[in-house]
């Protein structure tokens, strides 16, 4: 297989499942044909991680126009590897939607909604052109949108039109930053626009659209102070859901606040804003923590380390050293896999206990043990205790910040990291140790704990196997800072001529 | 020319904040297509104002006397999922307000 087919199948399994899955009236296949396609465009995923990892980057050039005119899909190290980490991720958030939602969600189209959801991040993620990147950004918030308003209830109600209102703001800031960065440089081309902001005359035009653009970007990321719309809606989610929105949306606001800082705008070891977004990240760390100290129920709770974990890899953009952008992509790895399976373990309390509220569950490791390991290891993973993943995101991050010296963004990342360890430690102390407060009705799915297992599994071998997925983080952080690979790829021989 | 659609954009962007702060949400509605004709006439304007300059390739004329066809590209698929946005936003109102 071609990378320019997988890059095909990764983007258009997806696509294709949600057409089929529309027209097929019985749950069952529905489900079925969705795993079935998500699958393929993991399994295609998978393999664009293999065919990227020595550093190469491959090009799609749609309709054969060549690159700063047509459409250009591009896959390289950065790109694959948050591809596949969503897909998997999407993948078991769907497997658990799909098994345990009831059917008012499967009567308002649950399956072909969270398929289109792939199909927009899967293109958010290989587009090579900013527009196109905004086209994305609308497809897979129109499918969040719809997928949110399934839920009933006037508080949902509430919280949907918040979640609508603000992403809608944030599109419209990245469409008028889009409109302006044209009218100045004449391109929209990621490669393109490098090339010609290198010797780009104004910084003031230059600047002004870089802060449109990292303002709109911001905001989908959840950076504080533009990040309380996250936790009014993210709670009301029934969990498995909740996983889909935690592990994919803000992290595609954060990888675009990664492409575009490093590839686009990012020359000599510096990027316009970067102080702000220093500032912004540590303000965004201790704030998302500092709420969470407040919640009582585990939704709230996870939503608010959401914020959190977003400061730590903003902080990682900011420091922008080659082994800080390294950690923050090693870190977005992570942590994509260990907030969605946090949540989805939410979701088997919730079955188990009927409750997630702190106050009203208890006793759970008693009651049962393997749920409480299935908390555990995401847990301590996103706290940062040895030997899981969040451990070695943690200690690159701060690595690179010692290397810097830059001893407050080191001192936030140790006491933040402290704070998660005391979140979590609360809702251990909570929900699972004690006696049981009441008497526990429900048994878990299945599937939602194969999928969960699968998470942990996956946070393990992250862990124990840190070595090679850190140096593929490390490649991808050298194609962003670097990218004479990526432009030679949508530029240079490989582009096809005009006719 | 370019005075005028910037005053107008200004205008367009003033209205639509004004009307996304009121209560209600057909205020929020209306803010929101306020702001987005205010951001598609940004793109519009960012391929450069021309007057009877049509943006057809016909191998014939010059190229410096034709429009920028990109941007009216671009803004017409903004225009489209504007649209597509503000008939959903419509469904929720209704539906919202049915039950």
């Amino acid at each position: 297989m071609t990378p320019q087919l997988a890059i095909l199948t990764a983007l258009f399994a997806p696509l294709a499942g949600a057409l089929v899955t529309l027209a097929l009236p019985r749950r069952r296949a529905a489900f079925v044909v969705g795993a079935v396609a998500l699958a393929l465009s993991l399994a295609a995923a998978i393999g664009l991680v293999v065919a990227t990892a020595g550093g190469a980057v491959h090009a799609l050039h749609a309709g054969n126009w060549p690159a700063p005119f047509g459409i250009v899909l591009v896959a390289d190290g950065f790109s694959a590897l948050m591809l596949a980490v969503c897909q998997l991720v999407t993948l078991a958030a769907f497997v658990s939607a799909a098994w345990t939602l009831p059917a008012r969600f499967h009567r308002r189209h649950l399956v072909p909604l969270v398929q289109l959801l792939a199909f927009g991040t899967c293109g958010a993620f290989l587009t090579g052109d900013l527009f196109n990147l905004y086209v994305w950004f609308e497809v897979l918030l129109l499918s969040s949108f719809a997928l949110m308003s399934i839920l009933p209830g006037r508080e949902a109600r509430a919280g949907t039109w918040r979640y609508v209102v603000i992403n809608l703001v944030s599109s419209l800031l990245f469409l008028t930053a889009a409109g302006l960065i044209y009218g100045k440089t004449g391109s929209l081309n990621f490669a393109d626009l490098r090339l010609r902001l290198v010797d780009a005359d104004s910084a003031f035009l230059v600047e002004s659209s870089a802060a449109l653009l990292f303002g709109a970007f911001a905001i989908k990321a959840a950076l504080v102070p533009l990040a309380f719309w996250l936790p009014a809606s993210y709670p009301l989610l029934p969990p498995a859901l909740g996983a889909l929105f935690a592990g994919l949306l803000t992290k595609v606001g954060l990888y675009a606040l990664y492409r575009v800082g490093t590839m686009v705008f990012g020359f000599d070891g510096d990027f316009p804003h970067r102080g702000v977004l220093f500032a912004v990240a540590l303000l965004t760390m201790i704030a998302g923590v500092l709420g969470a100290i407040g919640q009582s129920g585990m939704r709230g709770i996870l939503s608010f380390h959401i914020i959190s974990q977003v400061g730590y890899m903003a902080l990682a953009l900011a420091l922008f050293s080659p082994l800080a952008i390294a950690a923050g992509i090693f870190y977005l790895v992570h942590h994509i896999v260990v907030k969605a399976n946090l949540f989805l373990v939410t979701g088997l309390v919730e079955e188990r206990a009927g409750s997630s509220e702190l106050n009203r569950v208890g006793g759970l490791l008693h009651a049962s043990p393997l749920l409480a390991l299935a908390f555990a290891v995401p847990a301590l993973s996103l706290a940062g205790l040895p030997p899981l993943s969040g451990f070695f995101a943690k200690f690159a991050l701060l690595r690179s910040s010692l290397d810097l010296g830059d001893t407050l963004a080191a001192t936030a990342i140790v006491v933040v990291g402290v704070l998660t360890l005391f979140s979590m430690l609360k809702i251990w102390r909570g929900a699972f140790w004690g006696e049981p407060r009441a008497a526990l009705p429900g048994r878990t799915p299945p599937a939602v704990g194969i999928s969960s297992a699968c998470l942990a599994a996956v946070t393990l071998a992250i862990g124990l196997a840190c070595g090679p997925v850190f140096g593929l983080a490390e490649s991808a952080a050298n194609s962003l800072l670097d990218p004479a690979a990526y432009l030679d790829a949508v530029l240079g021989s490989a582009n096809p001529v005009m006719p | 020319m370019e005075i005028l659609v910037a005053l107008t954009i200004g205008l367009l962007v003033a209205a639509g904040i004004h009307r996304l702060l009121g209560a209600g949400r057909i205020n929020l509605l209306v803010g929101l297509i306020l702001l987005s004709q205010a951001a598609n006439l940004t793109i519009f304007a960012s391929g450069g104002l021309r007057h009877d300059a049509p943006a057809l390739i016909d191998g014939t004329t010059e190229p410096a006397v034709m429009a920028d066809p990109l941007p009216q590209a671009l803004v017409l698929t903004a225009i489209v999922i504007g649209f597509g946005i503000l008939a959903f936003l419509l469904a929720l109102i209704l539906r919202s307000t049915s039950k």
